[in-house]
């Protein structure tokens, strides 16, 4: 690559370092970890970076931070530390079950980091996406190579699990 | 118990991601299900909370130079060259500082000279009076109607010529600004063409060899005339602009 190409990438992705941290971040539930595939991310990025045509350059790099991510996943999974994800298995069964609200306004940011750690990966990246990137539906749907009704019914079921772990979490304590 | 088929779309709702016809329907039906405006409450909830939690990670300040290096390693754009690696940067330092100050020499007499920025203030102050309704303060074809006009709005006299039977029909004046002081726009107009000619006294009085440039797609002349500058500037080939100039100067 010469060194005007370079400048160009640079220019194009090295602005979304933080959007792809925090992805990453979230991911991976490790500063570390998440450093790593990062750098490991903007270097596939560089490689792929002819085929980049423009366009929503945030969603070109988080979908590959996304599957660095996971790449980063499956190997530690390998080593058993992550769950495994079964869309069905993670259904939540009443959907009227929302997040009370006397208890959202309880939680701390202590309850809700913890909340949205336990979250099944495709759910907490989804949820991440939308609510901390403020990306749209359409976006999130690039970044995850899914259709957009997937991405409606993920969000739908991240927030009703996450108000759950949230209730679980407020019951205990009391 | 929400209606379950409504359920994701009333989030989509609060996300802002349904259409305008789709959210009255939601907006209606919410009115009339006390389940459903439970969930859209709990979902806001929600989002109020998560927003207010800053919850989201930055980039260690560190990562961005890290980043850097490890995809400029990889590329191998400076260690591409033996002079590059550190190994020679001692050797090469004083090659390095001489290229430093060579591309300084460059980039200083690459910046525009004030003939540049004059011809890129003309071509705007065109493009802008073709946008909405800025283009003519006092419309007319008659040259005894336009020229009067500008009498106690500038100090100085412009030459206004008809040159309808040359085949630029003018349709009017205006007030415009450039090179730091108010200047006479006369617009012409060929066939579709608008023609800005934009006119004003020559401060220092000397005589001035025309310039033409094309400049964003549209083609410029400027020239000098009697202790008055003359800049025309349209979208019109350079050819009949030429045409136009010469048909002014006669």
């Amino acid at each position: 690559m010469d060194p005007a190409e370079l400048k160009r990438f640079e220019r194009t992705f090295l602005p979304h370092m933080s959007a792809a941290y925090n992805l990453a971040r979230w991911l991976t539930r490790s500063d570390q970890d998440a450093q790593d595939v990062v750098q490991e991310a903007y270097l596939r990025a560089v490689r792929f970076f002819g085929g980049f045509r423009g366009g929503n350059s945030k969603a070109w790099l988080l979908s590959i931070v996304r599957n660095a991510g996971y790449t980063w996943l499956q190997r530690s999974q390998a080593h058993g530390t992550t769950v495994s994800f079964d869309e069905q298995l993670h259904d939540v069964e009443d959907r009227s079950q929302g997040p009370e609200m006397e208890l959202l306004q309880r939680a701390t940011r202590q309850d809700l980091l913890a909340a949205l750690e336990a979250l099944p990966v495709e759910f907490r990246e989804t949820l991440v996406l939308r609510e901390l990137e403020g990306l749209s539906y359409k976006e999130i749907a690039e970044v995850g190579g899914l259709p957009i009704g997937t991405v409606m019914s993920r969000l739908a079921r991240a927030r009703r699990i996450l108000g759950q772990v949230l209730s679980e979490r407020g019951t205990k304590e009391d | 118990m929400a209606c379950p088929e409504k359920s994701d779309l009333i989030e989509a709702y609060a996300d802002g991601e349904l259409d305008l016809g789709s959210s009255l329907e939601i907006e209606r039906h919410l009115a009339d299900c006390k389940d459903c405006a439970a969930v859209l409450e709990g979902h806001r909830a929600l989002r109020s909370a998560l927003g207010t939690a800053s919850l989201y990670h930055d980039a260690p300040a560190q990562l961005s130079s890290r980043v850097r290096a490890a995809v400029r390693k990889q590329e191998k754009v400076f260690a591409a060259s033996p002079f590059f690696g550190w190994r020679w940067l001692a050797v090469a330092a004083p090659v390095i500082s001489l290229v430093i100050l060579g591309w300084s020499l460059v980039t200083v007499s690459r910046m525009p000279s004030s003939e540049d920025l004059l011809n890129q203030e003309i071509v705007s102050a065109h493009v802008r009076s073709l946008m909405a309704a800025h283009l003519t303060d006092f419309p007319s074809s008659d040259q005894h109607t336009v020229k009067p006009a500008f009498n106690g709005r500038i100090d100085f006299s412009p030459e206004v010529k008809d040159l309808a039977s040359e085949g630029f029909a003018l349709i009017g004046g205006r007030l415009d600004y450039l090179d730091r002081r108010p200047v006479a726009a006369l617009i012409y107009q060929r066939r579709k063409h608008l023609i800005n000619l934009f006119i004003y006294p020559a401060e220092d009085g000397a005589g001035e060899r025309a310039v033409e440039t094309s400049l964003r797609g549209y083609n410029l002349i400027r020239w000098t005339r009697a202790g008055m500058r003359y800049a025309a500037v349209s979208d019109l080939n350079l050819v009949e602009l030429r045409s136009f100039q010469q048909a002014l100067q006669e």
